[in-house]
């Protein structure tokens, strides 16, 4: 066992963390953006809205994110229209900017289908009794609607969220030196890509295994409703079990 | 229109390269895309009916494993494990041979690349198979196992009667999500070199700089391949569960 390769390794890998919690976060965030949009459109009723909303998905749910990624990255540049133009160039040009544009088309697609049924999973009593308190379409929504819907997509969010982490490896195949290229790059110099994809995946899992606790900690104070009573003279845990 | 009449120069090309013979290749791509899918899926059966039981057992260390299998390889890029599988496969194989001498204490010997592929993408799919087939065992309903030991069967009776057929007719839905999983998971062993959809697409994009026409039929190729295996799977969740159907 050699330590000190391994502990450099792990070090490389790890400098690049940073890089890689940038396409994450960013990939989220604009994918989040994306996501409200196409939800709200498709909840809006219009018979355009939902064929739009259909379309998007089908596209981006049926295809690999790798040929998404690709035919941003290279095939967009094809247009004159694109390398000509002083907003859109600049993003296509760059493969950080193309990655996460990818991920966020890609992550909005599976975030507003998540989102579409726990808007139709809020119960309709619940909804009725806010319009019976005579409260106006945004005071229901935002007191009712949201709230629910909000813990009702939780636990598959962050099943998305997951996957989203996964997907920033793909970002190396576009010569972005994240995690994925690090580890990539130590492999090929040194020919020992057992030791160094198992640094990275060490890493790559803990990211993951912290990711999912958060959320299941967020999901267990959202929801102190669903828990059981606790028992007669039982102690209440102020630290849920999650954690 | 500067627009349009970029597209229209795009439409016209595209119908010479594909006749040209890049048509064929791409068809090629699509078996070869198949052929993983469909050998990777079989692997995953295997694995994942494995990593079901053990994490359906009552000893804590078979659970240990399965719930670490399904952690694991849920949990890492599907990129990580495919270069894992193919250069640690090949790192594997060069130190074996270096050492019984078969090769020189220089060469290399290469991982093959569709085995490499097939076995990282299978054991992936293995993972989230197995979480499939535990749902569906844990959806049997206790009284026909409680039943099925009463009238004294065997263990392996009782897995060929009552558990299996009911396993495979539940699990037919979650199997067909897995199925576009592992489609959309067999275009990353391009990186390895397996001449599949992705790869051809990619070649094609190269040698003739019309990647937006390549990645655009590659995208397409895609998505009639994941959205024909819907009513496909729809259909043998029909004939699975055709005793179970209310009357009409």
């Amino acid at each position: 066992m050699d330590f000190d390769f391994y502990l450099s390794t792990m070090w490389s890998v790890l400098k690049a963390l940073p890089l890689t919690l940038e396409i994450w976060f960013f990939g989220i965030a604009f994918g989040l953006v994306i996501a409200t949009g196409l939800t709200w459109l498709r909840a809006s009723g219009h018979k355009f809205g939902e064929y739009f909303t259909r379309a998007y998905v089908f596209v981006f749910r049926g295809s690999p994110l790798l040929v998404q990624l690709y035919l941003i990255y290279f095939g967009l540049s094809q247009f004159d229209f694109v390398r000509h133009s002083p907003i859109l160039w600049p993003i296509l040009r760059d493969p950080m900017y193309c990655t996460i544009v990818a991920m966020a088309l890609n992550t909005a697609a599976y975030e507003s289908e998540i989102f579409r049924g726990a808007l139709r999973a809020v119960p309709v009593g619940q909804i009725e009794a806010a319009k019976a308190f005579g409260m106006s379409a945004f005071t229901r929504f935002r007191l009712v609607t949201l709230p629910i819907a909000l813990r009702l997509a939780l636990p598959a969010y962050s099943t998305e969220i997951i996957l989203m982490t996964k997907a920033t490896a793909l970002a190396s195949v576009v010569t972005i030196m994240e995690m994925m290229g690090t580890a990539q790059k130590i492999q090929h110099d040194t020919f020992r890509p057992i030791e160094v994809l198992t640094c990275a995946g060490v890493i790559y899992l803990l990211l993951n295994l912290s990711i999912a606790r958060l959320f299941a900690w967020v999901e267990y104070r959202l929801s102190p409703h669903l828990r059981p009573p606790p028992e007669q003279g039982q102690q209440v845990k102020l630290v849920p079990e999650v954690l | 229109m500067e627009f349009l009449s970029d597209l229209k120069d795009q439409v016209s090309t595209a119908y010479e390269l594909l006749a040209a013979g890049w048509g064929v290749q791409l068809l090629w791509g699509i078996g070869w895309t198949l052929a993983v899918t469909v050998v990777s899926m079989l692997i995953g059966a295997v694995l994942g009916s494995l990593v079901a039981a053990a994490k359906l057992s009552y000893r804590g260390g078979l659970r240990f494993i399965g719930e670490s299998y399904t952690t694991v390889f849920r949990g890492e890029p599907e990129l990580l494990i495919i270069y894992l599988f193919y250069y640690g496969g090949t790192q594997v194989l060069t130190g074996v041979a270096r050492s019984t001498g078969s090769i020189g204490s220089t060469d290399i010997l290469n991982m093959p690349s569709f085995l490499g592929g097939v076995l990282a993408v299978g054991i992936i799919s293995g993972a989230y198979q197995a979480e499939v087939f535990r749902g569906s065992f844990l959806a049997i309903h206790r009284g026909e196992l409680e039943a099925a030991r009463a009238y004294g069967m065997s263990a392996w009776l009782r897995f060929r009667l009552v558990i299996m057929p009911q396993v495979l007719r539940l699990a037919v839905p979650g199997l067909g999500n897995v199925w576009q999983l592992t489609i959309k998971d067999s275009a990353l062993i391009s990186v390895t070199g397996v001449a599949e959809l992705m790869l051809t697409a990619n070649k094609a994009a190269r040698s003739t700089h019309h990647s937006l026409l390549f990645y655009t039929v590659a995208g397409i190729l895609y998505l009639v391949m994941t959205s024909i295996s819907t009513p496909i799977f729809e259909k043998a969740e029909r004939y699975t569960s055709r005793s179970f159907t209310r009357p009409k």
